[in-house]
């Protein structure tokens, strides 16, 4: 590790005042320390920003539920607003990496970091979430650009991430067993006009599954899915799956996604 | 008094380790020191064109670089292996020079270029990044399988290979073919295994100009050997003024014994510098270079009797031995490995024939097991397959097979000395419920999952080994073990053995030897181990060895401790010492109800005369003091045994495997402590069920190691196991005082191809470890393809 200045903002004015070129924002740090640890990055500051008031509520409307983006894994897994109004989304962040990973990352961190096997980015794009930044609001749809890629500025700060409530939906994950990260990630949801289908762990960048979002609009089933034909073109390939390994683990995991839901 | 041998007694050093009060070789640090780190080659097979390290040299805090260079020029000696295999032709293998530092060509991704040394840690890395290397890179040797076709790696090794090792009656095990009703063949792999200690290496050298003292603190399972072979063949310092300490050592599980690139160097800088230099290995440079396991793959064919009964087995394999020939790298593959494809089997005759080729990946050497996972795995492999071929239930082919009288002499090496094959079968059988199997089945089935059975009825050959017999076929040391029992005045005891513990929980069991000898309170008896400075030379750790030979060398020091013992109680007593009985620590008189305990003995020999209470002379004749040294050579190896039945569940959608039951039952002798030994089975297990579905050391084709993290490399975890049933039959080692066989590697070299055999069983199909869920998947699927196109 490179050392590095530590800096703790309060308000995200202060995160943003402190913000230079050769800075990150650290929240859990799940992500960012390990790669400062083996070399890969090097910043000269790092601005926790853990601290902000902010950026820790979760506020649930019969409509939406918005999570403030320094809210750890296993808070999120066990608030109360979160289980009523969006179980999934509990479920979801009860399944992310370790105990210890649960307690200090974040969902801002998870969502920022947009790796490709990450849980959070299938959830914002199934439940059509939308990000607010110290900036702007952007929609998921047009967040997630590509591996480890957003369509955050630099200097720019996640604040909440607000998701819609859902008629019902359903993640499930084909786990990595070394990793634990997924090999496949299926995040269902009937939303009020439409129904959504994200899939993670599959391609460089989490993506929507229209296909299946198709079958589902025509007939909520599992046996519905049978007929996809999911081709496997672009799909990731390695030592864990091979590209056709996971376009037939997507339509397992969409079934049981369907049944869960 | 309750016996202490055969009691669960909690173990001694768990306060500090659980506690957090271990001392490992990264807690030490010395005044003065220096931190050391290696910059490794990031290509598979290179040449070494030029080392730049001037610019790396002015980096802060840098205190000094040694390359290749310096090393040659030093005449510091290369690395060495220390078992010589001689080929079928009549030649010696062929091994290339290992040296610490390379200075002409790198061979595998982590090969050791140069020692940056820094006053702080960072510097070093800062520093190591600096060093400027060029290479003239060449196309890498991967694979095991065509590693022989493959270009040369080292001049003068022709096909890659280091020896062309054969065991066994070829012609007699032909006619035996000839004559058999069936052949039973097979292809396998055994998959190349990253050891994974708790505990990374790492190691301190620090020498001490005013006395020319060296001292080299590491992660060793056997301080005495690195030392002997730092001494006499790295050149490194005189035995003498060498002192290796291995502090708690967190876990070797094999990848400890040896002394490393990074041992050697660390001591021979530290000597330069007159600096300590510490060195502690990132978890990143564990999996590149550690030496790693298995990675073998094999042919194998079994000749039967439409009877069931095996009368011939042909084995061609070839084993990766990586880009060195590691310590025990050449004796892993052969002979703890040719021997005991037999395994517990009554198999008339036999052939094997291994070849070992180096390739540009790390050395492979001894991992828990050595040997005899791979000679199991293929042996219970095709014994599956062969009763399923001539339809007899898979416990009953065994039975028919075992060895049923002993001694028994088998066909290639071993002589084995006592066993009851059939008694831990039919155990394992009751235990595991074999007989409602089928209704278990149905059940998985109604959940949609394929439920299958796999038996694994194995033997290993440990407490390595008799000195007479490995020397005779190459090894370069004995194998005996030492230890000393030294009592103190005030009547407590120190224990010290050459054998090391690195969680096998030594501090407990050989106490509880020496309790029990003794007659001595557990807690009046400290065990002490890892010091060339503090015992006498011992061979370490590993091949399940510590008990059976160095426990025994306890017992026999014990013994004599007890002779002398007499000889003064019968003094102090007044009687003669063949009339001195000793029992539960006390020296007895016959025919009286005089006696003396052991401590009054102990005490008397230290205190040799009479002056005001103190009466207490000793014989004319008798030598003060009360120790004892033994340096015990076992006559024999010990042959544990045993029954494992694993059951697993397959998802067939996915094809992950799940195991979901499974039961071990050993013979391991006479045990000391059930509670150790049940942790010893519980972790071999452990490891056995990650290569069969878990683990893989995967090297992409430019030799780059895919699997060099956590996140590619599948360590099992405790959600991937069932509770094991675990239970034992006994049958005393007869080639020892203790009885006892040994147990820690037994897991490991079980469990493989009884979860293997179940996973064979529930999908009907065949699968090379690991089983990952895609490959398991892909084989339903062919077997579908095929089911429907019958």
């Amino acid at each position: 590790m490179k050392s590095f200045n530590y800096k703790t903002a309060t308000s995200t004015k202060e995160a943003i005042k402190l913000f230079s070129g050769r800075s990150a924002f650290l929240a859990g740090g799940m992500t960012l320390l390990p790669a400062i640890k083996l070399r890969l990055a090097a910043y000269s500051d790092l601005i926790n920003i853990k601290k902000i008031k902010g950026l820790s509520g979760i506020r649930a409307s019969s409509k939406s539920l918005k999570i403030g983006s320094a809210i750890t894994h296993a808070a999120v897994a066990s608030s109360k607003e979160v289980i009523k109004s969006i179980p999934s989304l509990a479920l979801l962040a009860d399944g992310i990496g370790d105990p210890q990973v649960r307690n200090r990352g974040t969902i801002g961190g998870s969502i920022a970091n947009n790796d490709p096997a990450a849980d959070y980015p299938a959830a914002c794009l199934a439940l059509n979430a939308t990000i607010h930044t110290n900036k702007r609001k952007i929609p998921a749809d047009k967040f997630f650009k590509g591996m480890f890629e957003t369509d955050l500025k630099k200097g720019e700060l996640i604040e909440a991430i607000e998701f819609e409530v859902p008629e019902k939906s359903s993640y499930t994950k084909f786990p990595n067993p070394a990793s634990r990260y997924a090999i496949v990630g299926v995040y269902i949801a009937k939303l009020k006009k439409e129904i959504r289908v994200a899939v993670t762990g599959v391609e460089s960048c989490v993506f929507r599954c229209k296909k299946i979002e198709k079958a589902l609009t025509d007939n909520f089933s599992e046996s519905s899915i049978d007929n996809i034909n999911i081709s496997s073109n672009g799909f990731n390939s390695d030592i864990h799956a091979s590209a056709e390994y996971r376009a037939h683990i997507i339509k397992v995991m969409a079934k049981k996604a369907v049944s869960t839901c | 008094m309750v016996s202490l041998i055969g009691s669960k007694i909690e173990r001694k050093e768990d306060k500090k380790f659980l506690t957090g009060k271990g001392r490992y070789t990264a807690d030490i640090n010395l005044v003065n020191q220096t931190y050391a780190y290696f910059v490794r080659s990031p290509h598979a097979r290179a040449k070494i064109l030029n080392v730049n390290i001037t610019k790396a040299s002015k980096s802060p805090g840098v205190v000094k670089i040694f390359t290749g260079e310096e090393i040659a020029s030093e005449k510091i000696g290369g690395l060495i292996a220390g078992w010589k295999i001689v080929s079928q032709d009549g030649k010696d293998m062929k091994v290339p020079n290992h040296p610490p530092l390379a200075k002409h060509a790198v061979n595998y991704v982590g090969d050791h270029v140069a020692i940056v040394i820094a006053e702080t840690l960072e510097q070093a890395k800062n520093a190591a990044e600096l060093v400027d290397v060029s290479y003239k890179i060449h196309k890498a040797v991967v694979n095991t399988a065509d590693a022989m076709q493959s270009e040369a790696i080292y001049e003068g090794i022709d096909q890659n290979l280091c020896f062309d090792f054969i065991l066994g009656d070829k012609r007699k095990t032909e006619d035996s073919f000839s004559s058999a009703d069936k052949i039973v063949k097979l292809d396998l792999r055994n998959n190349r295994l990253i050891p994974n200690a708790m505990e990374p290496r790492a190691c301190i050298g620090d020498y001490n100009s005013s006395s020319d003292e060296l001292t080299l603190y590491t992660t060793s399972q056997n301080p005495h050997l690195s030392r002997l072979v730092l001494s006499a063949f790295g050149g490194i310092h005189p035995e003498h003024k060498f002192r290796v300490v291995a502090p708690d050592v967190g876990g070797g599980f094999g990848s400890k014994i040896y002394a490393y690139a990074e041992d050697a160097v660390a001591a021979w800088a530290s000597k330069k510098i007159e600096r300590p230099v510490k060195w502690v290995a990132e978890r990143s440079e564990s999996f590149l270079s550690d030496c790693h396991g298995r990675d073998h793959i094999t042919h194998v064919e079994l000749a039967i009797k439409n009877d069931g009964k095996i009368i011939g087995l042909k084995v061609d394999t070839i084993a990766n031995i990586g880009a060195y020939a590691s310590l025990f790298a050449t004796v892993t593959p052969t002979y703890l490995y040719a021997p005991l494809i037999l395994g517990l089997y009554d198999i008339p005759t036999a052939f094997i024939n291994v070849k070992a080729v180096f390739t540009n990946t790390a050395p492979v050497d001894a991992y828990r097991g050595a040997g005899r996972p791979e000679a199991t795995y293929l042996i219970e492999r095709i014994v599956h397959k062969a009763a399923n071929e001539i339809g007899m239930d898979q416990a009953e082919f065994r039975r028919k097979n075992f060895i049923k009288k002993f001694p028994h002499q088998q066909c290639l090496v071993h002589n084995i000395d006592s066993g009851d094959y059939v008694a831990h079968l039919d155990k394992a059988l009751e235990i595991s419920d074999y007989k409602n199997f089928e209704n278990r089945k149905s059940e998985s089935a109604k959940k949609g999952k394929l439920r299958g059975l796999g038996f694994s009825t194995y033997i290993e050959a440990c407490g390595i080994a008799p000195s007479a017999v490995v020397m005779s076929i190459g090894c370069g040391v004995g194998l005996w073990e030492s230890a000393e029992v030294r009592f103190n005045a005030t009547g407590n005891v120190t224990v010290f053995s050459g054998a090391h513990s690195h969680g096998q929980g030594h501090d407990t069991t050989f106490a509880q030897i020496v309790g029990d000898r003794l007659g001595v309170p557990m807690e009046s008896i400290d065990v002490v181990h890892g010091d060339t400075d503090k015992g006498p030379f011992g061979m370490g750790t590993y091949g399940s060895r510590s008990l059976a030979v160095g426990g025994s060398a306890i017992a026999k020091a014990c013994d004599k401790i007890i002779e002398k013992g007499k000889k003064v109680a019968a003094h102090m007593l007044e009687g003669k010492p063949e009339d001195i009985d000793f029992k539960d620590g006390d020296f007895i008189l016959k025919n009286s109800n005089k006696k003396k305990t052991i401590a009054e003995v102990a005490f008397a020999c230290y205190l040799p005369g009479q002056f005001g209470e103190i009466k207490s002379p000793l014989p004319p004749g008798v030598e003060p003091g009360l120790k004892e040294t033994s340096f015990y050579d076992p006559v024999n190896f010990s042959f544990p045994a045993g029954t494992h039945i694993c059951e697993v569940e397959v998802d067939q959608n996915t094809g992950e495997t799940q195991v979901v039951k499974y039961t071990a039952v050993d013979d391991f002798g006479t045990i000391i402590n059930p509670m150790i030994v049940e942790g010893q089975v519980h972790g071999g297990i452990a490891q056995g069920i990650g290569q069969a579905l878990y683990e893989n050391g995967h090297y992409d084709e430019s030799g780059q190691l895919i699997t060099a993290s956590y996140m590619d490399y599948t360590m099992p975890r405790a959600d991937n196991f069932p509770q094991i049933k675990v239970d034992y039959t006994t049958t005393p080692a007869t080639s020892n005082p203790l009885g006892s066989k040994g147990c820690g590697e037994a897991g490991a070299i079980a469990s493989p191809p009884a979860v293997m055999n179940a996973v064979i069983d529930a999908i009907g199909a065949d699968v090379s470890m690991p089983a990952t869920a895609e490959k398991v998947w892909n084989a339903i699927k062919k077997n579908d393809y095929k089911k429907s196109a019958a």
